[in-house]
């Protein structure tokens, strides 16, 4: 079984970050796991992707143009990537930022308000853990504890446990979206 | 038999194919009493240039790497980041390190790179054939300067050994003549100084040697020794420029 | 890992402790993790001045007896390429890294294979090889990286891994060897280390006699001869029967050409790929007998056409060599190659569709 996804947002949004976590996490399953950025200029502010596959089996081409599943952060990579998403596939949209959402109707589309729950819970900035749960709950890449015990790992050694906290509870808000949409599709 | 008078360990028996009344021969064996008097030939290596010395592997007794055109402080450094109780020494002309070589010099001493440079400045490209240099001074006549250094196309020569005295980093910067005896006893003095600099792992030292071309100069010796007493020592005055002592550079 | 961290992790590993670089995008990963984790090791890290001075600070550091290596990206090895010219002229071991990014001039900072020419026909003046190591994944970089250590002491040569910027930048599992399995350092008893109790240690490339130089340059050629029959490496992915398509790729635009060929074999094409390892000894025999079973021959490059000039001397006129290239960063999926492929299959017999610039 082979999954990828798309990560596209604004640079400083996280969005290498939580590319990185899932593909950490795959791995930390024994997973082979691929992490593929876009870099350069376009990181400065503009627009930043990451590709992310997770596979039970060798991974062959990193490159992915038509992922099964694109969690797009903000508006320009919403025009860029939705188009992009293979028929059949989950577009999981951050509505706090992107007031429309796609036309299409040959894929899934989970809107997700990530900013405004991020901050119910204390933190905006942890906007990207409502989408990363949202698509773990939807498509269950990797187990749920994989990603806390990246969580864990990434903001534990810096020693604050309250942001580990936060950060974990804002990702299972994301998860029971992610799962409670699946539900709703049945 | 009492012996008065011997080659340095430091220099070997072949006979040099430098030009009569050229002072390589003088600063090769200054180097090379250098590295004797204070024992350190065996773990010595040198760096040759592309220039007139770019065989100066023959006369010494050491190791030696050659260098491609200018970048004989590149090698230095490498070798001697790696094996820093070796001691380093380029020995380049004015062509390889003042022109091409110029961004490898002044990095080298910026980063006080622990090497010596035995700079010699003769005004001119020596091997290949008398071309023009950055040293060359104005007016001077070469094969790509026919009418002369025109210094209002070409700029005024560059004064290396004050160029990199204003460096901030600590270093031993030097200009020197060994044109005449006397001269030759205080270039000698500077030379090991240098040496002596890189031993104590102190600084990057550099000396600057004003030497005679008289093959591309179109001179015999003794008109070569005139001009430089008369034509490049008042452009290009003597003396220690810095000392590692010193807090800043000038 | 990242994949630059990975190389870099992968020199240490295999007990080269001195790096000297200047910063290029898409590698100046490597140079950051270095200058971390080289202090940690007693290692020595230098950024140099330019990348014309670094390819002689690993001169000068080779010359004196220690593992050395540098990495750097296109324009950076364009500037290297002089000396890369010396180091093999003077025979001295150093590793030396291309995370390829697109050109010429400063051309852009995405993945590219333009670099294959410069990389395996010589990059510098002379009458040289650099052996070349070029990996599809940073599983592949890291062992590659630790074997060219071996393999540029071995030839007492140059090597450069030709990666790409994707390889810099992905990040995948990777396992590192026990350094107690990687060979230690040979020594070199030419080094120059001082000549105490013996004669004189000389590095040089200069040889003015004609016949010396000459003499040095039949020495260099029995050293490619020897590479050529000894260290060619490659990969075979279903070309060992009839096939219709033979695919060539090479790094990380053969593994995109794998994925390409399963989704081609699912749908019950015969299509079969050779994946060159060592660009330089260039694998020919292997290239012209699987060429041997396949009606076309695709080859397939992020560039306007380098390798396939190798393919051809390769296959010799015996088949058909079509190729499709992408330039500028554009990395082609899977799908799109697999649309190629399928050109080919469909083509009236007798005439040869034209793909790209060379067919």
């Amino acid at each position: 079984m082979r999954h990828e996804v798309m990560f596209a947002g604004f640079g400083g949004q996280g969005i290498m970050l939580i590319g990185q976590m899932l593909a950490y996490a795959g791995m930390n399953e024994g997973k082979q796991a691929v992490w593929l950025p876009s870099y350069g200029p376009e990181m400065r502010g503009g627009t930043a992707y990451c590709i992310v596959q997770v596979s039970d089996d060798p991974i062959g081409s990193p490159v992915v143009a038509n992922p099964m599943n694109a969690a797009v952060m903000n508006r320009p990579s919403l025009d860029k990537f939705g188009p992009e998403v293979k028929p059949g596939g989950l577009l999981l949209i951050n509505s706090s930022l992107i007031p429309d959402t796609s036309k299409r109707t040959d894929i899934s589309i989970l809107n997700v308000g990530c900013n405004q729950i991020a901050n119910e819970e204390g933190t905006g900035k942890a906007a990207n853990m409502v989408i990363l749960g949202a698509l773990i709950g939807a498509t269950k890449m990797v187990k749920p504890k994989s990603i806390e015990d990246m969580i864990e790992y990434q903001f534990g050694k810096k020693g604050k446990r309250k942001l580990v906290d936060i950060n974990i509870r804002i990702f299972n808000r994301g998860l029971d979206i992610g799962k409670t949409s699946v539900k709703d599709r049945k | 038999m009492r012996t008065i008078f011997e080659k340095p360990d430091a220099l070997t028996d072949k006979i040099t194919h430098y030009c009569p009344g050229c002072t390589h021969g003088v600063i090769h064996r200054l180097v090379a009493e250098s590295l004797d008097e204070l024992g350190l030939r065996e773990r010595t290596v040198g760096i040759a240039p592309v220039g007139c010395a770019v065989l100066a592997y023959h006369y010494f007794n050491t190791d030696f790497q050659e260098a491609a055109h200018g970048r004989a402080a590149a090698l230095a450094t490498g070798a001697k980041r790696v094996r820093p109780d070796l001691i380093l020494f380029t020995y380049q002309g004015d062509g390889d390190l003042a022109s091409i070589g110029m961004a490898e010099t002044i990095h080298a001493c910026n980063r006080g790179e622990k090497i010596t440079t035995i700079f010699v400045n003769n005004a001119v490209y020596g091997m290949t054939g008398g071309q023009m240099a950055p040293t060359t001074m104005p007016g001077q006549v070469t094969t790509t300067s026919p009418a002369g250094r025109d210094v209002a196309e070409c700029g005024q020569p560059i004064r290396m050994a004050e160029v990199l005295s204003q460096i901030k980093t600590p270093g031993y910067i030097a200009r020197v003549a060994v044109h005449t005896p006397a001269h030759i006893v205080k270039a000698k003095r500077c030379i090991k100084q240098a040496f002596k600099y890189q031993a104590e792992g102190r600084c990057y030292s550099l000396v600057e040697c004003l030497s005679t071309c008289p093959t591309n100069w179109g001179m015999t010796p003794i008109e070569s020794i005139k001009w430089v007493e008369e034509t490049m020592m008042p452009y290009y005055p003597l003396g220690v420029k810095r000392t590692p002592d010193e807090g800043e550079g000038g | 890992m990242k994949g630059n961290e990975a190389i870099g992790e992968a020199a240490v590993c295999a007990g080269c402790l001195n790096y000297f670089a200047y910063p290029i995008t898409p590698q100046s990963e490597v140079a950051e993790y270095l200058s971390r984790r080289l202090p940690e090791v007693g290692g020595t890290f230098l950024q140099g001045e330019s990348e014309v001075a670094v390819s002689y600070m690993l001169f000068g550091a080779s010359a004196a007896g220690e593992r050395v290596f540098t990495t750097s990206s296109s324009p950076g090895i364009s500037l290297m390429a002089e000396g890369m010219s010396y180091l093999s002229g003077a025979q001295l071991p150093v590793v030396i890294v291309n995370i390829v990014r697109g050109g010429p001039g400063l051309g852009g900072i995405l993945p590219a294979q333009s670099d294959y020419m410069q990389a395996v026909k010589g990059a510098g003046h002379g009458d040289y090889h650099v052996l070349v190591l070029a990996p599809a994944g940073v599983q592949e970089a890291v062992d590659l990286t630790i074997d060219a250590f071996t393999l540029a002491e071995r030839y007492s040569n140059p090597v450069l891994i030709l990666g790409d910027g994707m390889i810099g930048q992905m990040m995948e599992p990777v396992e590192f060897p026990d350094p107690e399995t990687i060979p230690p350092p040979q020594p070199r008893p030419w080094a120059t280390t001082g000549m105490k109790d013996r004669r004189q240690n000389l590095i040089r490339s200069l040889f003015l006699s004609p016949d010396s130089l000459e003499y040095n340059n039949m020495h260099l050629r029995a050293k490619y001869d020897a590479m050529e029959r000894d260290e060619v490496r490659y990969e075979s992915y279903h070309a060992e029967r009839k096939m219709d398509v033979l695919i060539v790729a090479y790094g990380t635009m053969a593994r995109i050409c794998k994925t390409a060929v399963d989704v081609l074999r699912e749908q019950g094409l015969k299509v079969g790929l050779v994946r060159p390892i060592s660009l330089y000894p260039y694998p020919m025999q292997v290239v012209h007998e699987a060429a041997q079973k396949a009606k076309d021959v695709l080859v397939v490059e992020l560039s306007t056409g380098q390798m396939v000039e190798d393919v051809h001397h390769a296959v010799a006129g015996s088949r058909p060599v079509h190729f499709f290239g992408k330039t500028g960063g554009n990395i082609p999926p899977p799908d799109r190659i697999a649309d190629e492929v399928r050109k080919l299959l469909v083509k009236k017999p007798g005439k040869s569709r034209k793909t790209g610039r060379k067919s």
